[in-house]
């Protein structure tokens, strides 16, 4: 190479660093912009979740601490004149005994039980009381926790005749107007609460009779309309539990199957690409109109019962399949070929390739596709409302084919109750559950996971 | 490298020019026979008409320059492009003398004959032990789990890897480096005691010194499998080889003992590849 050829050549060099050089300071400045980009959406999506936590949270926690009366009761005898509970005598006919003990317990239900109640506050009432209308009084007792008492009772007869401490909720206006829930300035005539039992509640909470308590009845309680004080979650939560029972019992093996069928065995062909964009269309179809096929085929076809766990997993599984199936087909499609290749190079069956190979890499894929099909199927409402699950139900579920409600279902029906004031942070309440229900759901997963990678 | 002996196609893919030496063995059935075999990708033709025998316990290398089907015809060989949806196979192609396309014949026995160890290193995610002990263990060759222990250190030892490796057979055998991961998949091939192996490459990924363990346990092997390496390395090819192919844009150019394809090719073609003036 002679001088000239060098000096011809590096001039050409030069301009290529300098071209280089001017340009990296763009290419920096687009790379910083598009990090600040990502960061900002980042951070835009965090906040919108810590607000949306955080309103959940703050409206929803009240819930959970209740206005409670806290009362000594005297089961007096001769209040409760009903006896003894009968016991079975020798040589007695069951079905007689049967029947004299149906009577006691109509009796015990006969007995008035707002006036034990009414006796028990009169007892702690401020004097300058003393006159109260005896229709306030008991208004400020949840009108469910008379049953409550009479259930105690049902349950412990020799309670008859002393003198216990319990703890009873009060009625939900009561809540809303020692909560503050209410606008103590509005004029009577809007105000919920008569003006006596106003001045009963201030006493009470005054004396510490009536105090914030964490209240148990959240969980363990059906939905009440006629006590909403007791309103709880117990059935709505049967509900939502018995339908994942039924996603994850036929949509997890049906939408893993069906895609390790497709993926790895189905030829390609006019057939499976069908079937492959059906599936795509499925996982776009508005989940309502799942319902609307539900209450066609499972009710009106199938005579399944109305708003029951089971027909509402059956909906969501339909539902729940595509995501999990398309979510699936990802897993196993990021699975290189060559471990494919190895096991049929070795003589494996398909079979043995998918089962010995295959699926353990792609478990920890799988799991995170249930979790995400299992998730939006267990948030989702609008199907359920087609199957009758936005039914009153009072009672929990003993079995899917029971009938019951749904958490989200039973967050849309006390979003809509007409007491907003106290339904309102209810309502929260019920979205922390379903929450919590869902980070368990997805802890387990992980967990599931960790557990599963580790030992490959 | 002089043990070569002759098979009918040798003398058919020199035609141009009589073999220097008479076939001794010409009435010898090769291992393995492809007639007419033509593979379409879709609509394309990778591979036109190829006829080529495969003899027993001897080393025939395939090269040619990139894309020409080299890796096509190795995996009709053992059926791996039934894998492939798009491809499609067609002629002749027997192993003893039995047809391996034939319906009747199971593609997991035939793969358990015909074993494969592919251009990259790929050991399952398992353990070492397990990687060597899955082939013999689905094709039921070890009753017990003493015979499985056997297979597995022979198979291992053969591939010059057991000395490596004998402390930590319960490590993953992807922690291994690529040359004993290379290792590592021949060793799992000869697990299963395969009459034929298939070597797409498999020093491609390789540095010299596990290429040179890697050409000197194929030149072992030769004494009890048949081998057929896919490689770009001529100096490799006249090492490990005793007969050579050559393929370009999907036909077989020509054919016959690894020497006489490098001293003497008859095909321009061949003139050109080997001495680097394409490929
Ligand atoms: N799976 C496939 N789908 C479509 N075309 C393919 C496929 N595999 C190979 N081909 C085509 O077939 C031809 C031969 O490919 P092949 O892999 O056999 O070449 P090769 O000789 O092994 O090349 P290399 O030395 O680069 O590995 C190429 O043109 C390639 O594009
Ligand atoms: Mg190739």
């Amino acid at each position: 190479m002679s001088a000239t050829d060098t000096a011809s050549a590096s001039a050409p060099v030069d301009n290529q660093l300098g071209a280089v050089r001017a340009g990296l300071k763009r290419r920096h400045a687009q790379e910083r912009r598009f990090q600040m980009i990502g960061l900002a959406a980042v951070f835009a999506a965090l906040a919108m979740v810590a607000v949306l936590f955080g309103s959940v949270l703050f409206k929803g926690m009240p819930a959970f601490w209740q206005s409670t009366l806290h009362l000594q009761i005297s089961l007096n005898a001769d209040v409760i004149d009903v006896g003894p509970p009968p016991v079975q005598k020798a040589g007695q006919n069951p079905a007689e005994f049967e029947a004299e003990l149906t009577d006691w317990r109509r009796a015990l239900a006969r007995v008035s039980w707002n006036k034990i109640l009414e006796k028990a506050v009169r007892g702690v009432l401020p004097a300058d009381l003393a006159d109260a209308k005896t229709r306030d009084i008991v208004g400020i007792v949840a009108s469910g926790e008379r049953y409550a008492l009479r259930d105690m009772v049902l349950e412990d007869p020799s309670l008859i005749g002393q003198t216990i401490d319990v703890d009873l909720l009060a009625d939900a206006n009561v809540d809303n107007w020692l909560k503050g829930n209410i606008d103590r300035s509005l004029g009577q005539s809007r105000q919920q609460l008569s003006p006596g039992e106003q001045e009963i509640a201030d006493a009470l909470a005054e004396k510490g009779v009536i105090t914030q308590s964490f209240n148990t009845g959240i969980f363990f309680n059906v939905d009440s309309r006629s006590s909403p004080a007791s309103a709880g979650l117990a059935g709505a939560f049967m509900g939502s539990l018995y339908m994942m029972l039924v996603v994850i019992m036929l949509a997890v093996p049906i939408g893993v199957a069906s895609a390790i069928y497709l993926e790895e065995f189905a030829p390609t062909n006019r057939f499976t690409d069908f079937i492959e964009v059906n599936i795509n269309n499925l996982a776009a179809v508005p989940s309502i109109v799942f319902g609307l096929l539900g209450a066609s085929i499972f009710i009106n076809w199938m005579h399944l019962p109305l708003s029951a766990p089971l027909v509402g997993g059956l909906v969501l599984t339909l539902m729940t399949l595509p995501t999990i199936i398309i979510a699936t087909r990802g897993t196993l499609r990021a699975i290189p070929p060559s471990i494919r290749e190895a096991a049929l190079g070795l003589g494996a069956s398909r079979t043995q390739m998918v089962f010995h190979h295959v699926l353990p890499l792609a478990i920890p894929g799988i799991l995170t596709a249930t979790i995400i099909g299992v998730a939006q199927a267990l948030g989702e409402t609008a199907p359920l409302l087609l199957i009758g699950m936005n039914a009153f139900v009072a009672s929990v579920p003993s079995s899917p084919m029971d009938q019951a409600t749904a958490l989200p279902v039973q967050i849309y029906l006390w979003q809509g109750n007409e007491n907003f004031n106290f339904f309102e942070a209810r309502t929260n309440a019920a979205i922390i559950v379903l929450l919590g229900l869902m980070i368990s759901l997805n802890a387990i997963a992980i967990l599931l996971r960790q557990r599963i990678e580790r030992r490959w | 490298m002089n043990d070569i002996s002759h098979s009918p196609s040798a003398a058919k893919a020199t035609a141009t020019k009589a073999p220097p030496e008479v076939p001794q063995e010409s009435a010898a059935v090769p291992k393995m026979r492809a007639e007419k075999v033509s593979v379409h990708y879709a609509d394309k033709q990778a591979l036109f008409d190829v006829d080529l025998d495969v003899p027993e316990n001897q080393v025939i290398s395939l090269i040619g320059p990139s894309g020409c089907g080299k890796s096509t015809f190795l995996r009709c060989l053992n059926r791996m492009n039934d894998t492939i949806d798009i491809a499609r196979v067609s002629g002749h192609i027997t192993l003893d003398g039995e047809n391996i396309y034939d319906k009747a014949l199971d593609v997991v026995e035939l793969r358990a004959r015909v074993g494969m160890v592919f251009q990259k290193p790929n050991p399952f995610p398992k353990s070492i032990f397990e990687n060597v002990a899955y082939g013999p263990r689905i094709h039921g060759l070890a009753s017990a789990k003493r015979d499985l222990e056997e297979i597995v250190a022979t198979s291992l030892q053969r591939a010059g890897l057991f000395n490596e490796v004998k402390d930590r057979l319960d490590e993953p055998g992807t922690g291994l480096s690529g040359g004993q991961q290379q290792r590592l998949c021949i060793a799992r091939a000869i697990a299963v005691n395969p009459e034929v192996i298939l070597m797409d490459e498999p020093c491609s990924a390789l540095d010299p010194i596990a290429t040179a363990k890697v050409e000197e346990l194929i030149d072992e092997l030769r004494e009890n499998y048949t081998i057929v390496i896919v490689t770009h390395s001529m100096q490799q090819a006249a090492r490990v080889s005793q007969r050579t192919a050559m393929f370009h844009l999907g036909y077989l150019v020509e054919e016959g003992p690894t020497d006489m394809m490098f001293t003497n090719p008859t095909d321009k073609r061949t003139q050109d590849y080997i001495t680097g003036r394409f490929g």
